[in-house]
């Protein structure tokens, strides 16, 4: 099978002698999973730089507000000597939130290391749908398109924070976001789209093209953890698509799916009525909430990986951890509510919403338990992968507890849209997902560019990211009284004395950025002077350490035939501490 | 591992309370923080544990050790964790039908009922408008009595808000009271608490509204019952005045000036 395919595309390639055509079908439109992937990658990483820098002057603007933004300042907002725009303000952050999850934690998690790391993990040649999935990734550009064009019309970019609360979202031509708005809309919609047809083929691939041998019990958790996570964007993908489709109609259309009788808002009055405006919040929170899930559960999976190969130790209760993914994912559904406790949502729905979200705290703490005990007693490796795995699992910590705090609705009433609410999430977003997706870059770079990463620069990284961080969100908690998106929270007497507590959290912030530096530089230097890796530096079990590194279209030079499951560290047994899957 | 220590003073930087609801809320925001601390001790005392023991330079020669589950350990570690979830789910069901759900009685001509809007609140982009029921008892009637940016209710009795809003979603937040109620344009909605103690505190937009969102703030100031009584004399003395009529927004200033002064 595999040989044919490499006959095939020797054949069309020998068909086609142009150069240019040859290098777009190989390198821009291929439909090769580990060159898409790796496009993945590379987009979601430009973003993250993007959406860190718009990060950066929320952060300016909450220690320093009105005085002239660095190095921005003067170009940007000339007309105001330098100062950012309280509508601006709302700008920045709606885009940041809406850069960080559309197009960097879920396209990174699923788009990036999914398509890279399912047909190699699972011992296929690629993926089910080699064309639908090249179509996935052309259909961010659809989106990144809506974002850039964004800047060259007024207000550049959306103002109504990145859930889009109608009427704000809605009755909004008035104001000088409105095309924004729509363009917002437009660019959900299209990376939507690419989602699904994403899980589509992930689900497909998953199912039917595993290698002999490699039974759904013996895949690696993050096999297990993108076929979840693949299964929760199917599902959920559908109900934001309408609900945006709806938001669009409102917008264009002048329909009132979201806007109540005689709805006026920016000075302007609806066309229709009749509509729910909590209605798109349940729309979009039965989306939204499920995409945290989707947001973390491809990183646990990561992390579970390479925590038990740097243990050197299998992995403690495999199959409990796949039942907890498996009831985080069911529960994930009935969960949305809890970010509705205040809405004017029916207030006894509020209760069942509480009992669900306090059940699904507890297959999390399963999965916690369980890789300490995958760490205990075994022989710890502390490399950069290692440690950004360890900090993955003590951050999800931290904000897994404050999720069980806020998911109290009695204390929900009090943090609720608070800093409280910005530190959890940035502890599950930043401190659990984009620190496990820093330790897959440095375990799976090799594979991916046949060098390994600098490991000392990954250390200083890892540390210097991992203090920094704390420094910038830990002191969140204590801003329970706080509210969020504030311009200038220090219009309220109340909140005066926390400026300098902001300031600090600012500082931190900016060096946690100019951390990032030693990460871009490690990974351009690393691609072309890195030490050589060979096929498997870390000497690791999975199926993906046995093809060539980096490996060819087609993957394997044979077939491979699992045997085992992918933990079989330190095996009495043998000699070797590693036993790999298709020996 | 030793921010881990800090979770306890989260709490500490609430402003007090100034109501008994708001103490409950406050012990169960302590309690639950209590317990995570408990938690966060037990688990990152764990990995820093697991991460010095089990370093391989500490174990140059040796293997790891070879097990994948422990049923016994993993039983305890789901069972317990389950226990104190649905213990908290149950326990704190109470502070929240009282805070949200079962609104205070109130005898009205000799009758128990529901006890009925003091004020009725209205949200607009970017300010908070406070409307008094006039002679007949009632909001939202012609007699209505309209206040912008400060709201004064009497001390030590149940006050009971209707909650609307003009254009976009609001939302109505007293820190002190332990008071959030989003305001949804299309919805009435009802709050309600009792203060126990007199001063003026901040009350804050915590939902997005529009480019004003920052300064959408207003006043609550408790009064002592006699003070709130003359307060709602002067205001309707106001707008009998003929040009307080005509003008029908009587201006904050003049209602400020009414001789409380702040604590």
């Amino acid at each position: 099978m595999t040989d044919n395919l490499l006959e095939h595309t020797r054949t069309t390639a020998g068909r086609r002698p142009n150069v240019i055509l040859r290098f777009l079908s190989s390198y821009v439109f291929s439909t090769d999973h580990k060159v898409i992937g790796i496009q993945f990658l590379f987009s979601s990483l430009i973003w993250l730089c993007i959406g860190g820098l718009l990060a950066l002057a929320v952060r300016w603007q909450l220690a320093w507000p009105w005085s002239n933004m660095p190095f921005f300042g003067d170009t940007l907002f000339a007309s105001n000597g330098g100062q950012i725009s309280p509508e601006f303000y709302n700008t920045l952050f709606t885009m940041h939130a809406t850069i960080m999850i559309f197009f960097v934690v879920i396209p990174i998690l699923s788009g990036a290391f999914g398509n890279y790391l399912i047909p190699l993990m699972i011992g296929a040649e690629d993926m089910a749908f080699p064309t639908l999935n090249m179509i996935s990734y052309w259909f961010m550009w659809p989106a990144f398109a809506c974002v850039i064009a964004m800047l060259f019309v007024p207000g550049y970019g959306a103002s109504a924070g990145w859930t889009s609360y109608p009427p704000l979202s809605v009755l909004a031509s008035a104001t000088p976001t409105e095309t924004a708005q729509t363009l917002w809309v437009m660019a959900l919609l299209f990376a939507g789209v690419s989602s699904m047809m994403g899980a589509i083929n992930y689900l497909t691939t998953i199912i039917q093209m595993r290698a002999p041998g490699m039974t759904m019990f013996r895949m690696p958790m993050t096999v297990w953890a993108m076929f979840v996570t693949a299964l929760m964007q199917a599902f959920a993908l559908p109900v934001l698509t309408s609900a945006l489709l709806m938001q669009l109609s409102d917008q264009v259309l002048q329909t009132g799916f979201f806007l109540p009788e005689n709805a006026t808002a920016n000075n302007m009055e609806s066309a229709s009525g009749g509509g729910q405006v909590l209605l798109w919040q349940h729309l979009f929170w039965f989306y939204s909430h499920p995409a945290v899930y989707i947001m973390i559960l491809p990183a646990m999976g990561m992390v579970s990986d390479m925590l038990s190969c740097f243990s050197r130790k299998p992995l403690f209760g495999y199959k409990p951890m796949i039942f907890s993914i498996l009831s985080i994912a069911g529960l994930g559904f009935i969960v949305w509510g809890h970010h509705m406790f205040i809405s004017g949502m029916s207030r006894m729905l509020a209760v069942s919403f509480m009992v669900s979200t306090m059940l699904i705290a507890l297959p999390s703490g399963i999965k916690v338990f369980n890789w300490i005990g995958t760490m205990w007693g075994g022989r710890l490796h502390l490399t950069t992968p290692m440690l950004f795995s360890v900090g993955f699992v003590s951050m999800f910590i931290i904000g897994g507890l404050s999720g069980i705090v806020m998911a109290a609705p009695p204390v929900d009433i009090v943090i609720h849209d608070t800093y409280y609410i910005v530190a959890h999430l940035h502890y599950v977003l930043f401190g659990s997902s984009i620190l496990g997706v820093f330790g897959a870059i440095y375990f799976w770079f090799p594979k991916m560019f046949g060098r390994m990463m600098n490991d000392r620069m990954g250390k200083v990284h890892f540390l210097l990211t991992f203090i920094f961080l704390n420094g910038t969100f830990f002191p969140m908690h204590f801003l329970g009284r706080m509210p969020r998106r504030l311009a200038d929270p220090y219009v309220y007497d109340s909140l005066k004395d926390l400026m300098p507590l902001n300031q600090f959290m600012t500082v931190c912030a900016f060096a946690m950025g100019a951390t990032q530096l030693i990460f871009i530089g490690n990974f351009f230097f690393s691609i072309f002077l890195g030490k050589k890796s060979g096929l498997n530096p870390w000497r690791c079990n999975t199926l993906e350490w046995t093809a060539p590194s980096p490996p060819p279209h087609g993957n394997f030079p044979v077939q491979p035939i699992v045997s085992r499951g992918p933990y079989e560290y330190s095996h009495p047994d043998r000699e070797s501490d590693f036993w790999p899957q298709a020996e | 591992m030793a921010l881990y220590g800090m979770g306890p003073f989260a709490a500490c930087q609430m402003p007090p309370s100034f109501s008994a609801a708001g103490e409950t809320i406050d012990n169960l925001f302590n309690g639950i923080h209590l317990l995570a601390v408990v938690i966060l001790l037990g688990t990152g005392g764990a990995i820093g544990f697991v991460l010095w023991r089990y370093d391989h330079r500490r174990n140059p020669t040796g293997k790891a050790k070879y097990f994948s589950h422990n049923t016994v350990l993993e039983f305890v570690w789901t069972l317990i964790p389950a226990i104190i979830l649905v213990f908290l789910a149950f326990y704190q069901m109470k502070a929240w039908s009282e805070n949200k759900m079962v609104r205070p009685m109130a005898m009205v001509d000799g009758i128990q009922t529901l006890t009925p809007p003091l004020v009725q609140v209205k949200a607009k982009q970017f300010g908070w408008e406070f409307h008094y029921a006039g002679d007949d008892g009632q909001v939202e009637t012609a007699d209505d009595l309209y206040v912008e940016g400060l709201l004064v209710v009497p001390r030590g009795q149940d006050v009971v808000l209707q909650l609307e809003s003009r254009d976009v979603i609001h939302s109505f937040f007293v820190p002190e009271l332990r008071l959030k109620q989003d305001v949804v344009p299309g919805m009435s909605q009802f709050a309600w608490f009792n203060a126990n103690q007199t001063g003026e505190v901040d009350i804050l937009c915590t939902e997005l509204c529009g480019w004003g969102h920052y300064k959408m703030k207003a006043r609550l100031r408790i009064v002592e019952p006699e003070e709130f009584q003359t307060y709602l004399k002067d205001l309707r003395s106001t707008y009998e005045a003929p040009l307080a009529s005509a003008a029908k927004q009587p201006s904050t200033t003049s209602v400020a000036d009414a001789g409380v002064t702040r604590d």
